[in-house]
């Protein structure tokens, strides 16, 4: 009952997936980081002004993201762009972490009293370095944790990603059970290999938020 | 640069079947909220018991549900009890795991806006002469209901997103696995899947309205 055909290079073919789902982890991340910052600083700079932003990243919200992994593969061989699936899942999955950065990034900001902005104003600090010397350490702090949701919810997103064709953790664990038909096994340890790159996230997350608050 | 044409009619043709797709995963989605709130609440209470074989249940099940992606948990369901001859449909393992995801992260929420309860209401309702269940079904989750209604209702969208993974074990009458059937028969996959994410689009706009409208009416003093 308990022999099994599962041989080490299943394994190995099941870790390579999850490499990958973390470089797609890390690439949409990046992308979404830097996007999501931009966009909720302008969010909290201009509210009125950049209300249609705010609109267009609701959409990447509100529609699911297995739709929008295929709306944007279709649209990539519309517009005849030849871009790698990989690129494309990257692509999404930033836009789509993008979306909710703004939002975590807008509200951190905003938790910032306007008093405190205001005294940095008459200490004779321009606007760039109110924003750079005040805002941003205080604002930081209260987005991280949000920000951490955030990437461990993007990596679990990224099993979607299957869907276009890319070979990740969960795509991997499936054509090894194709193989060897022994679905329980196989799906239990690519479970496990989620549940142990969640908790590493969130273990360096917590270090990182520890330390931070030694100086405060 | 587009060296392509756009065949909008026949995506609008197929659009009152995709609206019946629609209402399928509305449906699924409030049973999933509905079972996943009663199962949420049961495991708050577990959390909070002496008993560690009760608590070690409940915080691994809210654990798993938040730490592994629910497409796997869907999958597990799916193919992992097969493994033990319990053939389930497609639709019952979908909503079996956006069931147990909801609970997962329904509970977390719980565990916070059961903190801002204060001790006090429950010995006011216990000495009262209420029982324990009353103190909790009179005072207690009301309360609770009231703090965790945003976050309520924002899982509802996200269990309508996530009734979208159903098409990968294979159901086909809710919106996107209707929207699959007719991308294979026809190979429109922009127009079609376009229009479900319009479809997607107006479910969660309406669901935010009517939570906003729901609060607007429920939690006026």
């Amino acid at each position: 009952m308990f022999s099994t055909s599962l041989t080490a290079s299943d394994l190995l073919f099941m870790l390579q997936g999850a490499w990958v789902t973390l470089q797609l982890t890390a690439a949409a991340m990046l992308i979404g980081t830097l996007s999501g910052v931009l966009c909720g600083l302008l969010r909290a700079a201009l509210p009125r002004a950049s209300l249609p932003l705010a609109w267009v990243l609701d959409v990447f919200r509100s529609v699911p993201l297995l739709i929008q992994f295929v709306l944007f593969n279709s649209l990539k061989s519309i517009a005849g762009l030849d871009i790698s699936a990989f690129a494309v899942g990257c692509l999404v999955l930033g836009i789509y972490a993008a979306a909710f950065c703004s939002e975590i990034v807008r509200s951190g900001i905003q938790a910032v009293p306007a008093n405190l902005r205001r005294a940095a104003r008459s200490l004779g600090m321009s606007y760039w370095q109110d924003l750079r010397f005040v805002v941003l350490p205080l604002a930081t702090r209260v987005a991280f944790p949000g920000w951490l949701n955030l990437v461990l919810s993007v990596m679990k997103d990224t099993a979607l990603v299957m869907w276009i064709g890319i070979f990740e953790l969960l795509r991997t664990s499936q054509s090894v059970v194709t193989r060897i038909q022994e679905p329980l096994l196989v799906l239990c340890i690519a479970g496990l290999i989620y549940y142990l790159m969640s908790l590493m996230v969130a273990q360096l997350g917590n270090r990182l938020e520890k330390r931070w608050q030694e100086n405060d | 640069m587009f060296d392509y044409s756009f065949h909008w009619r026949i995506a609008f043709k197929a659009l009152p079947d995709m609206l019946n797709g629609a209402w399928v995963t509305l449906e699924t989605a409030a049973l999933s909220m509905l079972l996943g709130t009663l199962i949420a609440l049961l495991l708050t209470l577990l959390r909070q018991q002496q008993n560690p074989l009760l608590r070690g249940f409940a915080e691994t099940w809210v654990s798993i549900a938040r730490n592994t992606p629910s497409l796997f948990q869907i999958y597990i369901l799916y193919f992992g009890l097969g493994a033990f001859g319990l053939h389930v449909s497609s639709w019952l393992a979908l909503l079996a795991g956006i069931t147990f995801n909801n609970a997962g992260y329904l509970a977390e929420n719980f565990r916070g806006g059961l903190k801002a309860v204060p001790d006090t209401q429950m010995r006011a309702a216990r000495s009262l002469g209420m029982n324990a269940f009353q103190a909790y079904r009179l005072i207690i989750v009301p309360q609770l209901l009231r703090i965790v209604f945003h976050p309520l209702s924002n899982q509802m969208v996200w269990a309508v997103l996530m009734t979208s993974l159903g098409v990968i074990v294979g159901l086909n009458n809710d919106l996107t696995g209707v929207t699959q059937d007719y991308n294979v028969k026809t190979f429109r996959t922009f127009e079609y899947f376009a229009l479900a994410a319009v479809l997607y689009y107006l479910i969660a706009k309406t669901i935010v309205l009517s939570a906003r409208l729901m609060a607007w009416r429920l939690f006026r003093y």
